[in-house]
């Protein structure tokens, strides 16, 4: 049975019409936007799921020429520039996508009760959110992916700086979510600046060289470009995505975004966003300058390698729990950048398993740092402990997810990690050394905020409510995703191991013309 | 039912009663015992039957069951699959009966904890990972259950994390470890990038022709793995977490830091000893470090004044000898006092228990005293696994397995190690007895009132009975490990070595054969000696503290400061050309003059 290529429109159209009928329907009820946000989401999870069931996924062919899609679907926008809407979607992006759906649906389902203001723009916003988000990891038309990469960035900004809450640390130094959102903005919005024009350059110098407007992934894969050429643009890419990943020394807009943002935003941030960075590093910065890539390799590693040591020791000393989460996003993120760079497909298959692990762990530590900020009505670690009596449930969610953050094998992040290393030792022996130390701090840095709050004296000694009905659901589906991917990750590599061997090679050799 | 097919039973039995009972909040108290206790039993009995019928078969080869594939990568294809040869018999059978006999004891020790289904919980998911190091047929799947054991360690050892302390404690246990699981790592990314395989039959077989003539490699991989090895171990440089780590139940400290888990790196280089075989260098690491520890836990273990505290000195010493049985290429005298030691280590442990337990959790050796009378089971327990430990000639099961490793340093040529071990022997009959007799000896300081049940009764039995008999159990390690040939030496050095042990046990009898009315003065040797000889003060001056310095340091994040600073800029900036819009139509005809004038220079100047 064949596939509608009609169902990669619909992935990005459902949250968006969800969107605005949950801004309508805020009039009826205050549940109907809540209602109305998950059963979007949670079609774009079945959709997603059912285009995996059913798809062929195309065998390995590391020296094809083309890029090989499970489905493809495109419409003319505007013609005389080369631009229209042209979806595309393989292993990688279906990965990514599905992982938006699912923790589409954990962002709304953990602002069930925290948002109760404005409730129906807040779920327009979320939901566009998503819809850019979704679009971002199918099109495959520059100009389309531009446009959707600032469709996610605006409700953003708005998300943080509408129902954000401003943090203790960030109220002493006089910061607010609005800071935090206009920090948020800046810094992505000069990166996509950045990339806009280095997206036209592109675009120019292919009608310079084959006479042709297009704004098409598949042919800009093969402009010819001098070494010069390839490189400046190749930086502006990589700067551009590395804002997102966020690569340090861009990362500073993270922990700001990450702790002012409300659960849904920090979740959605950490879980999706950053993942847009990964991507556009694995499907555009490597295939279309792959020259310039490997000669960047090395400082892009290093940067990796730091990024990890860095992030993991800041994480060390920070007394907010959402910006402790946050820091430990940069070193996890490291080691992203690490595997992408490294190239082999092992370290590819990590980076990418990587990404979906931390999307899930990380989405589960924010949302029950945003239960206990309900509880609690504070973030500072220095006011927590105890929990492991007064909420057994809690707690060892908490737990769970601290181990999943220190690389627990049988969790999907271990293997994911672990495949980096792996995969990068051969390439890249000594960096590889270096980022394992990385484990060590994530031991010290986890069992940090075990200890502070859940073991302990109780800092008062207020009965605090443990997981409702609700959050058990949700936090137990993480749970048990981190144990699918820890132990039975096969069906994950094998569906990503088709493109991702493909860019490894592109990487390796260049692309070859077709 | 063979190993083939039923192997995964033995894993299986305590790893869905763990899942059980963590899962299950509100389980009677009844069935928690039944399943904790239960099915850690029946995996003994399996672990038996399996290996009677595996036994019977005359030539028994390794046999591996497959579960499923983990990974499948290129190469890099790790599976779920355990196997099951003499070596893994050998430990099966230690850690599921010694543990059977822990869990029994536990759950009479641990009655009175509310937390009891917790405490079974860790307990059964510990022997499950334990027995996944031990069966695991690649290396991935052995790291999986060497974290696994680390995780299960740093629970129970902070079970009681009420009080910061024991969390401390702790997490020291799990970080100092995880230094040494990280080299490990290391170690199996440079396995897979020269051998292109983590399967350890693989490895053992490809590794000598692979590295043919080359003993840098393996010697580089030896020692990360050694790395790993010292930290699980507790043995230098690596070794200051395990004291801290008496701070969990008693029963805990038997099973995880005495019988089984501070024996993987053992087990990890009995294991892999196809690789150290290639690389004398590590070899002789590995023995040297045996060697070390071994004297300076024995002599830290003389000064303490902790009960749990001399017992995990003395654990530390006593690995330290298969350490050094390891170096001389005695893999199986290395795990034969692995076996032993097990035995009248757990006895030791758990009779310790008891005496805590009755002295209303006093743990300090001075303030007890005279209590056999009191305690008549723990001193006969102490007195057998102690003399176990002191390696008593003949009826002693510790005395078979340290003479092996005593006489392979002689018989090696290894004659340096041979008289540190035999230091070694007169100091634990030393310390050994120095702790007995002051229990159990002289006046009673405290009122001691025996709080054994039946389920603690008979397990310290059949230890007692294993402590003296257990040198008769054969170990199946043909064809696993490589034989230890050496020309039988004359009995002169066994000799020297037996009398060293009487000699440590008379001179304990001759300073605290009456007891011991107070503790001896502190004088900084012993203060030193019971820091474990300071390597505490040592890590955290050297790392822990400039660890946090450099972090502290730079708490604000000074990359978000320079971004700060850019801000701070622009708007000084930006303020500074806002002040010249003053609104005074005087200033604004001055510049206009000015500029005009500047441009028309420079129209001229050109």
């Amino acid at each position: 049975m064949g596939l509608s290529p009609l169902l990669l429109p619909a992935l990005v159209l459902i949250p968006f019409v969800g969107g605005l009928l949950a801004w309508y329907s805020e009039r009826l009820s205050l549940t109907w936007p809540r209602w109305i946000g998950l059963l979007s989401m949670a079609a774009t999870c079945a959709i997603a799921l059912w285009i995996w069931g059913h798809a062929e996924v195309p065998g390995i062919v590391p020296d094809s020429r083309a890029p090989q899609w499970i489905l493809e679907y495109k419409l003319s926008w505007i013609p005389r520039w080369g631009v229209s809407f042209h979806f595309g979607i393989d292993g990688l992006g279906l990965l990514m996508v599905l992982l938006t759906g699912v923790l589409g649906v954990l962002s709304v389902a953990c602002s069930w009760r925290e948002i109760q203001q404005y409730v129906g723009f807040f779920h327009l916003n979320l939901l566009w959110n998503l819809a850019g988000v979704m679009g971002v990891f199918m099109a495959l038309d520059l100009f389309l992916f531009f446009v959707l990469w600032e469709v996610m960035l605006v409700p953003m900004y708005f998300l943080i700086a509408l129902w954000g809450h401003s943090s203790t640390a960030g109220a002493k130094r006089g910061h607010s979510r609005v800071y935090a959102a206009t920090k948020f903005f800046i810094f992505t919005q000069s990166a996509g600046l950045l990339m806009l024009v280095a997206m036209l350059a592109l675009v120019w110098l292919h009608q310079q060289a084959t006479g042709q407007w297009s704004f098409n992934y598949h042919d800009l894969l093969y402009t010819p470009l001098t070494h010069a050429q390839e490189y400046a643009l190749m930086l502006a890419f990589f700067i551009a995505f590395a804002v997102k990943l966020p690569v340090v020394p861009l990362h500073p807009w993270l922990p700001d975004a990450h702790s002012q943002a409300p659960t849904a935003g920090s979740v959605d941030l950490a879980g999706i966003l950053l993942k847009t960075g990964a991507y556009g590093l694995l499907r555009f910065v490597l295939p279309l300058f792959p020259h310039a890539s490997r000669e960047f390799a090395p400082i892009a590693i290093g940067l990796g390698v730091f990024g990890i040591l860095y992030g993991a020791k800041l994480a060390l000393v920070q007394t907010d729990i959402k910006r402790l989460v946050a820091y430990t996003s940069v070193s996890h993120m490291g080691f992203v950048l690490l595997g992408i760079y490294a190239g082999s497909t092992i370290a590819l298959e990590g980076a990418l398993l990587l990404m979906l692990a931390h999307g899930l762990a990380t989405g589960g530590l924010f949302i029950l740092c945003g239960e206990l900020y309900e509880r609690l009505h504070t973030r500072e670690l220095g006011q927590m402990g105890g929990l492991a009596r007064r909420a057994p449930h809690y707690a060892t969610a908490v737990m769970f997810f601290a181990l999943a953050s220190l690389g627990l094998p049988g969790l999907g992040n271990f293997v994911g990690e672990f495949l980096v290393l792996v995969g990068s030792f051969p390439v890249r022996p000594w960096a590889t050394m270096l980022a394992a130390l990385g484990l060590i701090l994530a031991a010290v840095y986890s069992l940090y905020i075990v200890q502070k709050v859940l073991h302990g004296p109780p800092a008062d000694a207020r009965p605090v409510e443990d997981l409702t009905a609700r959050e058990r659901l949700m936090i137990g589906a993480i749970i048990v995703s981190l144990l699918v991917l820890g132990l039975f990750p096969q069906p994950v590599l094998d569906l990503a191991r088709g493109p991702l061997t493909q860019i490894g090679a592109w990487y390796a050799h260049g692309v070859p013309l077709p | 039912m063979t190993p083939q097919t039923a192997l995964h039973g033995v894993v299986l039995l305590p790893l869905l009663s763990a899942a059980i009972l963590l899962l299950w909040r509100g389980v009677p108290k009844a069935l928690v015992t039944l399943l904790g206790v239960g099915s850690v039993t029946a995996a003994a009995l399996l672990t038996a039957a399996l290996g009677a019928q595996w036994l019977n078969d005359g030539a028994p080869l390794a046999v591996t069951q497959v579960l499923w594939n983990w990974v499948q990568l290129e190469s890099f294809t790790p599976r779920i699959a355990l196997t099951f040869d003499g070596l893994s018999l050998t430990m099966l059978g230690v850690i599921t009966g010694v543990g059977a006999l822990i869990h029994a004891y536990a759950s009479g020790y641990m009655r009175d904890e509310p937390r009891y289904r917790q405490f079974f919980a860790y307990m059964n998911l510990f022997v499950a990972m334990m027995l996944v190091l031990v069966l695991a047929d690649n290396l991935l799947l052995l790291y999986l259950g060497w974290e696994g054991v680390g995780l299960c360690s740093y629970l129970l050892i902070g079970f009681y994390n009420e009080d910061p302390a024991n969390d401390a404690a702790a997490r020291k246990a799990f970080i100092t470890t995880r230094v040494g699981d990280t080299a490990f790592a290391i170690g199996l990314f440079l396995i897979y990038r020269e051998l292109h395989t983590i399967d350890i039959a693989v490895i053992l077989d490809a590794a000598p022709r692979v590295w043919a003539g080359d003993s840098l490699m393996p010697t580089i991989v030896a020692l990360l793995l050694l790395g790993g090895a010292v930290g699980k171990s507790a043995q230098l440089p690596l070794q200051a977490w395990l004291p801290d780590a008496m701070a969990g139940p008693t029963p805990v400290s038997a099973l995880i830091h005495a019988a089984t888990m501070v024996t993987a790196g053992v087990y990890l280089i009995a294991r892999l000893h196809g690789i150290y075989l290639l690389a004398p260098g590590a070899l002789a690491v590995v023995g040297w470090i045996g060697a070390l520890t071994l004297l300076l836990a024995g002599g830290a273990a003389l000064a303490q004044n902790d009960i749990k505290r001399v017992l995990a000195y003395s654990t530390m010493s006593q690995i330290g000898y298969m350490f050094l049985a390891l170096g001389c290429g005695a893999w199986g005298a290395a795990i034969f006092h692995l076996m032993t030691h097990a035995f009248f280590k757990a006895l030791l442990f758990l009779a310790s228990g008891s005496v805590i337990l009755a002295c209303h959790h006093e743990q300090d050796i001075f303030k007890m005293g005279g209590l056999r009378r009191k305690l008549p089971l723990a001193f006969a327990s102490f007195v057998v696994g102690g003399a176990a430990l002191a390696a008593l000639p003949i009826v002693t099961a510790g005395f078979w397995s340290k003479e092996a490793i005593l006489s392979a340093a002689w018989g090696g040529g290894h004659r340096l190690w041979w008289l540190m071990g035999t230091a070694c022997a007169f100091l634990t009959g030393l310390y050994t007895f120095r702790l007995i007799f002051i229990v159990f000896f002289g006046g009673q300081k405290l009122h001691a009132h025996d709080e054994d049940t039946h389920r603690m009764r008979v397990p310290l039995g059949v230890l007692m009975l294993l402590s003296l008999g257990g040198a008769l159990i054969t170990q199946p390690l043909h064809g696993v490990l490589p034989e230890f040939l050496h020309e039988p030496g004359s009995h002169g050095p066994e000799l020297i070595a037996v009398a060293a042990g009487l000699a440590g046990i008379a001179l304990a009898w001759f300073w605290y054969g009456q007891g011991a009315v107070a503790a001896p003065a502190d004088t900084p040797l012993r203060r030193w000696a019971r820091s474990g000889w300071g390597f505490d003060a040592l890590y955290d001056a050297l790392l822990v503290r400039p660890l946090y310095a450099l972090a502290r340091i730079n708490r604000a994040d000074i990359i978000d400061r320079m971004y700060g600073a850019l801000v701070l800029g622009l708007l000084g900036a930006h303020r500074s050309v806002l002040r010249l819009q003053t609104g005074q139509l005087r200033w604004y005809a001055a510049g206009v003059a000015l500029g005009a004038v500047v441009l028309l220079g420079a129209s001229q100047w050109a």
